[in-house]
């Protein structure tokens, strides 16, 4: 499924959804690299919200996002990260990187 | 451990198919009424399993993969994910964290991670040019009406 997207004033915003596993990272990496490109955010924020399923696939997103801002100076957040989605970050040790927003 | 129930699907290394092995061995193992935990843990697992065999089992080819899942006396869930693909040289390398083959397709190397700790148990078995099999395991805790 392609995300919604939001740019506004430095921050884009990518509201993702439904299941991310290996098939569907790649469609939404091509999708959200494109945009990254063109309007070379300082904030990307992920949202998770709407995620109902990730599998390590999710992980390699992520990192693969968090190194691309890095080229260009800008920041990584993932937010909005529903509960069952937590081990699985947690595991991977996103919560040392200081890009995970913390429990509300 | 005398198997109560058992199921097996084979399907093509395609990745969409990823979606449809994970939720088809959580589909067979409602029926023991998992917690929506555990149930998660199966499907996160599985499609670790699953994605192994389409991204390195079978890199570049498409091959069978089979899924077994048996249903076993005191609430144990054992589930067989089997390909016949390239095997692995090195298991104890291959399952390091973070190791991985593939990160030009941003593969983070946590997959046989994420399946030790989501279940209770993996075994790897693997011969090189014959393909692998893993064994995952899992207790479910017993629902009250069993007591």
């Amino acid at each position: 499924m392609v995300p919604k997207t939001v740019f506004n004033s430095g921050r884009l915003t990518v509201y993702l959804s439904g299941d991310i596993d290996h098939h569907e990272a790649r469609k939404i990496r091509e999708y959200t690299d494109a945009i990254i490109q063109e309007k070379k955010p300082s904030d990307l924020h992920l949202n998770f919200a709407s995620v109902h399923f990730m599998d390590s696939s999710g992980i390699g997103l992520i990192m693969g996002r968090y190194r691309m801002m890095q080229l260009y100076g800008g920041k990584v957040r993932v937010v909005s990260v529903p509960e069952s989605l937590r081990k699985m970050m947690e595991l991977a040790g996103l919560g040392s990187l200081d890009v995970l927003e913390r429990r509300t | 451990m005398n198997t109560v129930n058992e199921m097996t699907v084979v399907f093509e290394s395609r990745s969409v198919n990823e979606s449809f092995a994970r939720s088809s061995a959580a589909a067979f193992v409602a029926q023991l009424d998992p917690t929506v935990g555990e149930l998660n843990d199966i499907r996160t697992a599985v499609s670790e399993a699953v994605t192994n065999c389409v991204v390195h089992a079978y890199k570049n080819t498409i091959g069978k993969i089979t899924l077994n899942v048996r249903i076993c006396e005191g609430n144990v869930v054992f589930i067989r994910i089997r390909d016949k693909g390239c095997g692995i040289e090195n298991i104890s390398q291959a399952m390091e964290p973070l190791y991985t083959t593939s990160p030009e397709d941003e593969r983070a190397g946590l997959g046989f991670a994420v399946m030790q700790s989501f279940m209770d148990d993996v075994k790897v078995r693997s011969s090189v040019g014959k393909g692998t099999t893993v064994t995952l395991m899992k207790r479910l805790i017993p629902r009250l009406n069993d007591v």
